[in-house]
């Protein structure tokens, strides 16, 4: 069952499941987007985990973040993980062994465990159809081992593999085009959520979890550590990348129908995204003015492209 | 309800059919599985006795062997009955997950059918794999034949699931040699079959919201250490179980089995210590080798993890050379099977341990033949003969070109 969430104050009442007790940096959009999947749901929920920060933050032995039933086997496998436990439901409840209410199945991993190492694994439990959400907590790098180049690092992000230097303005590689990718397996529902528009993000993490089938989420999850911002200020850069069109919110239904769900009424442009994260600072130096304008090209021709999808409804 | 499958008092089975027809009768709940050669038949086997009403568990065909058993540890952390199986560049794609599926002590019945690994790439049996993974954590059980496929995967979950083990399980077979070699099997029926296995409760179980449970929490210098010192410790003591299990067996049955299977080691001088298949073709020549007057005997263990160290002393103990076989390349060491006798000899008889040599054979599927054997026992005798060593400690036998010899 999915909880009703009409207003910020209820919205904010996070449930007790995910406690304060977890090690994340101050700032970081983990925890925001954690507590409001487990606010969505009231009745039971399963978790599986792939390696990242969410997970050594949240179960460091002897103790444990989560009040709910929660799995970390690999890097890679936190999809297929909860896959397992739900193929265990199914023959549970067909052979009378659980009789209780049908629980959600739900999976989280980095943007390294989906862009990256686990992306065969999520395919493949969206191909063979278990009813799961999977949700990528998606911070642009290997946060966890210190601020490495992942597949959705975003070219001219300088990070510890990728660092600007004398002959290199950072990651040379647009990143991944994750969502669009994962909606092509025909699945009944994908969406982009940012921890900034709550009501939006509520409501995809509702439909998700209350849509049979293999759903996945990417949520844009600002990291003070890696992006380098001052840690009061991670829905600040959250409302700068759905204003500047970086991560624009959308929905897609059967891998087809397109909505996108909030249009900026003044679009900025990507300079003003960029300028507030040091990850960015040296695409301001003259020579690398052109990344800039490359990024600004990207980010219009994904939008147009957004656009015309949605009203061509194919 | 699943269908019961009428099975002959007799039947006329291969490894995969013995080892599928197992996983049948346990009544899996969830098995989640990727082919490869040659373990592909067990899960072709079972995938049609699921499509014809056999079986009422979850068949889950994955992406890959490191999501089979990614999807198995899930299952078996929700609190259910889980199995799967695989081979080679298989076994080897889940070796991670091998470890965390023993870490978490989830009882899981994984099925081998012994493969050498690439490269070059090879689909023959040697036992690579197992030896891959016989640090993983897992219980492992050696078979040498179909019934014994048929017996130890039964077992395996009776081992797997009992409350004072709780480690997972691995039944070897050898590729191709027990696999896809037809032999007649004594099969029980499906409910007495489930009866021995019995039914599973699962401990700890995700699905149990009342007392939610977290898998696979990260556990650092403080901790780390007494985790794998208690697996180490559930695997050391489960063989005592493993022979309640066997002589539980031996009543349903009639087929009494032991960790250390002999044949002539009463008396025996001379003796070769083989794993798999090679059991029986080595019983063959050590009843030629006692023809000629070489008082030969035999010794094969079903158990490789946990290595029964004591067991194999006392077996030894009146014998003067001992053959170790090794079924895998060693790469710059004594072979890994040698390495384990070595040591437990060292170990339960000191300074007075007979002569051992070590044999590698069989890598890729190559022929053990009679003659190569009856080599053997003849190099054997003469150490005896002479209480030391008349030929180089290692030897590659049955090796095409310049023969290979070290030490």
């Amino acid at each position: 069952m999915v909880k009703e969430v009409k207003t910020l104050k209820s919205f904010s009442q996070s449930a007790e499941k995910f406690e304060g007790s977890h090690l994340l940096c101050p700032g970081c959009g983990h925890g925001i987007i954690v507590r409001e999947v487990l606010n969505a749901v009231d009745g039971p929920i399963v978790l599986g985990n792939s390696t990242g920060c969410l997970e050594v933050c949240s179960a460091v032995y002897p103790h444990t973040s989560w009040d709910v039933p929660w799995i970390h086997i690999g890097f890679e496998n936190g999809s297929t993980a909860i896959s397992g436990v739900e193929s265990m439901y199914k023959a549970l409840e067909r052979k009378g062994k659980y009789k209780g209410q049908r629980p959600k199945f739900v999976a989280f991993g980095g943007d390294g465990a989906s862009y990256d190492i686990g992306f065969q694994f999520i395919s493949g439990c969206l191909e063979r159809g278990h009813d799961m959400t999977y949700i990528c907590l998606d911070n642009e790098n290997y946060a966890n081992t210190g601020g490495q180049r992942s597949g959705s690092t975003p070219m001219g992000a300088s990070t510890s593999t990728t660092p600007a230097g004398k002959v290199s303005f950072g990651k040379k590689e647009r990143k991944k085009d994750l969502p669009l990718i994962m909606a092509a397996h025909g699945i009944p529902y994908t969406a982009q959520i940012a921890p900034n528009k709550w009501k939006d993000m509520n409501k995809k993490i509702k439909t998700a979890l209350d849509t049979e089938g293999p759903c996945f989420i990417n949520a844009l999850s600002p990291c003070p550590t890696e992006w380098k911002y001052h840690s009061s200020l991670a829905i600040e850069m959250t409302d700068l990348a759905v204003d500047c069109l970086i991560f624009p919110l959308f929905e897609i239904f059967h891998g087809q129908e397109l909505k996108i769900t909030y249009r900026p009424r003044n679009v900025l442009p990507v300079r003003d995204y960029l300028g507030v994260q040091k990850r960015f600072a040296h695409l301001f130096k003259k020579e690398n003015e052109h990344i800039i304008e490359a990024l600004q090209k990207d980010v219009d021709a994904r939008w147009e492209y957004l656009q015309r999808r949605e009203e061509a409804k194919v | 309800m699943a269908s019961s499958y009428h099975l002959n008092g007799v039947e006329a089975w291969d490894g995969c059919t013995a080892s599928a027809h197992a996983l049948r009768q346990a009544q899996v709940d969830v098995v989640a599985a990727y082919p490869i050669t040659p373990s592909t038949p067990i899960i072709q086997n079972y995938g049609s006795f699921k499509d014809n009403g056999y079986i009422d568990g979850e068949f889950v065909l994955v992406e890959s062997e490191h999501a089979a058993m990614s999807a198995c540890v899930g299952a078996a952390a929700a609190g259910g009955r889980v199995s799967t199986a695989t081979s080679s560049q298989g076994f080897a794609l889940m070796v991670e997950v091998l470890y965390q599926a023993s870490g978490m002590r989830l009882p899981i019945v994984l099925n081998v059918a012994n493969r050498a690994l690439a490269s070059p790439l090879n689909i023959h049996c040697d036992h690579s794999d197992m030896y891959l993974g016989r640090d993983s954590g897992w219980i492992s059980l050696c078979t040498c034949n179909p019934q014994e496929v048929y017996d130890f995967t039964l077992m395996a979950f009776k081992l797997a699931e009992h409350t004072g083990v709780r480690v997972p399980v691995m039944v070897h077979q050898d590729g191709f040699l027990s696999s896809h070699t037809v032999q007649n099997v004594r099969p029980l029926a499906d409910h007495v079959a489930y009866k021995f296995v019995g039914d599973y409760v699962g401990v700890h179980p995700m699905l149990d919201f009342d007392k939610p449970v977290s898998y696979g929490a990260q556990a650092e210098e403080e901790w780390h250490f007494e985790h794998k010192a208690k697996l180490h410790h559930a695997i050391m003591e489960s063989s005592a179980v493993l022979e309640e299990i066997f002589n539980d067996f031996a009543k349903l049955t009639g087929r009494q089995y032991n960790i250390l299977e002999t044949f002539n080691m009463e008396d025996a001088e001379v003796a070769i210590f083989a794993l798999g298949t090679t059991w029986e073709s080595a019983i063959v020549a050590a009843k030629k080798a006692r023809e000629k007057g070489i008082k030969a005997g035999v010794v094969t263990t079903h158990l490789l993890r946990p290595f029964p160290f004591v067991a194999l002393g006392e077996v030894f103990k009146k014998t003067k050379a001992v053959a170790i076989m090794d079924k895998s390349s060693p790469s710059g060491a004594m072979g890994a099977l040698f390495n384990e006798v070595a040591a437990s000899l060292y170990q339960v008889q000191g300074s007075r341990h007979p002569v051992l040599s070590n044999y590698i054979y069989g890598l890729g599927g190559r022929d053990l033949t009679q003659t190569d054997l009856d080599r053997i026992f003849e190099d054997l005798s003469q150490d005896a003969q002479k209480g030391a060593l008349t030929h180089p400690t290692q030897q590659f036998i049955g090796l095409n070109g310049p023969e290979l010899s070290y030490f």
